[in-house]
């Protein structure tokens, strides 16, 4: 009998900190870890006794990749518990703010984080000595997302311009212009991405996942819709805990979230894709079958080419938003504060992620609740090494572990989001 | 230009950050003073169009806190032990080299290291790092006006 164990102390190209811990037995896997060892940071209790306007501001500091995602949620949850619906040009401008984040996100992990693994480099500093203008291009692709959220949001990271019913300052039609030359050239970039992405060499391994992912019928999701599964699953964010549910593991400092029914689910790009294929632009769903991307698409390896389609349809609707865009009289709506219970679904770059807040009738927040996307996708994150490894026992120690890596970097895991958390239980005797 | 990086809320982290702060009065026609996060590209932007770039920086290097690390990255790598312990974003060491591969390196590149000792969140520096601004100003404002 032989015992082999594939460890990686700390995983390199994600963010945060984790580990890897795979053992086997005769060619066969016994146990696979996805470590994930940054501390907690106890966002939920400390949310507790702020004002409701807070949270937005507060929770957007658990992530500084995808901020805009926490100041949505947050105001969503908000204004759905204080009974605020925001809509018109600054329900538009919200969908702008979340493609800039998409853009600088998604385009970081595809050139820099996930790009090196299917051209054989150790990073991108690495591939960029070989593959100098393609860097670039990624770099001035990032940067186009970044110039979204430092104008429309005030400063890059943690953006300060949003608050609960819109925004502090909104923009004329003329001081945004700058921003349509720049998502022009953009577009272009991200069709070429989506182009170069495709010809990339991707292992076999389509699974059978169950999807979790918003849907709305007039548009391609990121503020608003019902959560959806391929399985039947369809509900409104008001039910999510009644169907979804988290448990603490010792090896993880992120709780594993699963579906009550179900089990393991998936969440980000590929999901959000299969589930709305329908409701991306025409010139986007064009893009996607000329680069052989079926509607549904279930090979993780793949998800490099989901997230480029991704940044093509958030510069494509930028651009629409921009084109249409008239100043709102008024850069936010009055909300005043009662005591309510408030959820909120959005989609993050890596997938739904949901608030849910209790208000005392001052706004005073009583409890909160979030679940960020990575922590979602860890039991999936696992699974798919249980099932790769076995397949690709052949290679040696070094190339499978790059490639185990290789299939966690397939989610973007961010693990500071995932760790936000803190459960504490005293007991007293 | 000065670039100062770092966290005002991470305790040492702010060390860059202060020590910037310091030569505000100074900014000029000639010398720009400018504060980053940290992060790579945006950090690649903002030195963009500069000649002469110095960075101040905490690092944990395993050296005694305090102690100043000079390191002149347009001539030499920056050593993998300043490069984010793990798995962090892209952060100064990696859009240092990434500009290198790239050819974007301002033409003269000072990092000046300052070594911290405690780098969880809090807006207190150690006592080890307090000490060390004063002395760590003089040498960026030597740096600054004989080059």
């Amino acid at each position: 009998m032989t015992k082999k164990t594939i460890k990686v102390d700390y995983l390199a190209r994600v963010e945060g900190e984790g580990g890897l811990y795979i053992k086997m037995k005769d060619d066969a896997v016994v146990d696979v870890k996805l470590k994930i060892f940054e501390p907690p940071r106890f966002f939920e209790g400390l949310l507790r006794g702020r004002d409701f306007k807070e949270a937005p501001d507060i929770t957007a500091r658990i992530c500084g990749i995808c901020p805009v995602a926490y100041q949505m949620s947050a105001v969503h949850a908000m204004e759905n518990a204080l009974g605020v619906k925001v809509e018109g040009p600054l329900r538009e401008l919200r969908r702008l703010l979340y493609c800039g984040e998409w853009i600088e996100s998604h385009t970081l992990h595809i050139y820099m984080l996930h790009a090196p693994d299917f051209l054989g480099y150790q990073s991108a500093i690495h591939m960029a000595k070989d593959h100098k203008e393609l860097v670039e291009r990624g770099l001035k692709l990032k940067k186009a997302g970044n110039q979204i959220v430092s104008l429309l949001g005030g400063r890059e990271i943690h953006p300060v311009n949003v608050r609960v019913g819109g925004f502090y300052k909104v923009f004329s039609k003329q001081e945004f212009k700058p921003l349509i030359e720049t998502l022009k050239w953009a577009r272009d970039a991200a069709l070429e991405t989506v182009r170069w992405t495709a010809q990339l060499p991707f292992p076999e391994f389509e699974q059978d996942y169950e999807f979790v992912a918003l849907h709305h019928p007039e548009e391609y999701p990121f503020n608003e819709g019902r959560i959806i599964s391929n399985r039947g699953l369809d509900i409104d964010c008001s039910e999510y805990e009644e169907h979804f549910q988290e448990t603490h593991v010792e090896h993880s400092n992120a709780l594993h979230s699963a579906l009550k029914e179900r089990g393991a689910y998936f969440v980000g790009p590929m999901a959000r894709y299969s589930l709305n294929f329908d409701q991306l632009s025409p010139m986007v769903q064009e893009a996607a079958l000329a680069a052989d991307l079926q509607k549904e698409c279930r090979n993780p390896f793949k998800s490099i080419i989901v997230r480029s389609i991704e940044v093509l349809y958030a510069c494509d609707e930028a651009l629409r938003i921009l084109q249409s865009y008239e100043k709102p009289e008024r850069p936010y709506i009055e909300v005043e504060p009662k005591e309510g219970i408030g959820y909120s679904c959005t989609e993050a770059p890596r997938g739904i992620l949901y608030h849910h807040y209790r208000l005392d009738e001052q706004g005073k927040i009583l409890d909160a609740k979030i679940v960020p996307p990575t922590s979602q996708n860890q039991k999936t994150i696992e699974d798919d090494l249980w099932k790769f490894v076995p397949q690709h026992i052949h290679l040696s120690q070094e190339d499978l572990t790059w490639q185990c890596e290789q299939a966690i970097r397939n989610y973007d895991p961010c693990i500071s989001c995932a760790t936000h958390f803190l459960k504490l239980d005293i007991e007293q005797s | 230009m000065i670039i100062g990086v770092g966290n005002l809320y991470r305790s040492d982290d702010a060390v860059g950050i202060l020590i910037a702060r310091k030569f505000k009065d100074m900014a000029s026609d000639r010398i720009s003073v400018k504060e980053q996060s940290g992060e790579g590209t945006s950090l690649m932007e903002a030195w963009k169009g500069y000649d002469r770039v110095l960075i101040v920086d905490a690092v944990s290097s395993g050296a005694s806190p305090g102690s100043i690390h000079r390191m002149d990255a347009s001539r030499e790598p920056i050593p993998s032990k300043f490069f984010s312990c793990s798995t962090h974003d892209f952060g100064v060491a990696e859009a240092i080299e990434m500009a290198r591969a790239l050819g974007q390196l301002p033409r003269q590149l000072q990092l000046f290291g300052v070594e911290g000792k405690n780098f969880q969140p809090g807006e207190i520096l150690s006592s080890e790092i307090e000490q060390a601004i004063e002395l760590v100003a003089d040498e960026v404002f030597q740096h600054v006006s004989t080059s």
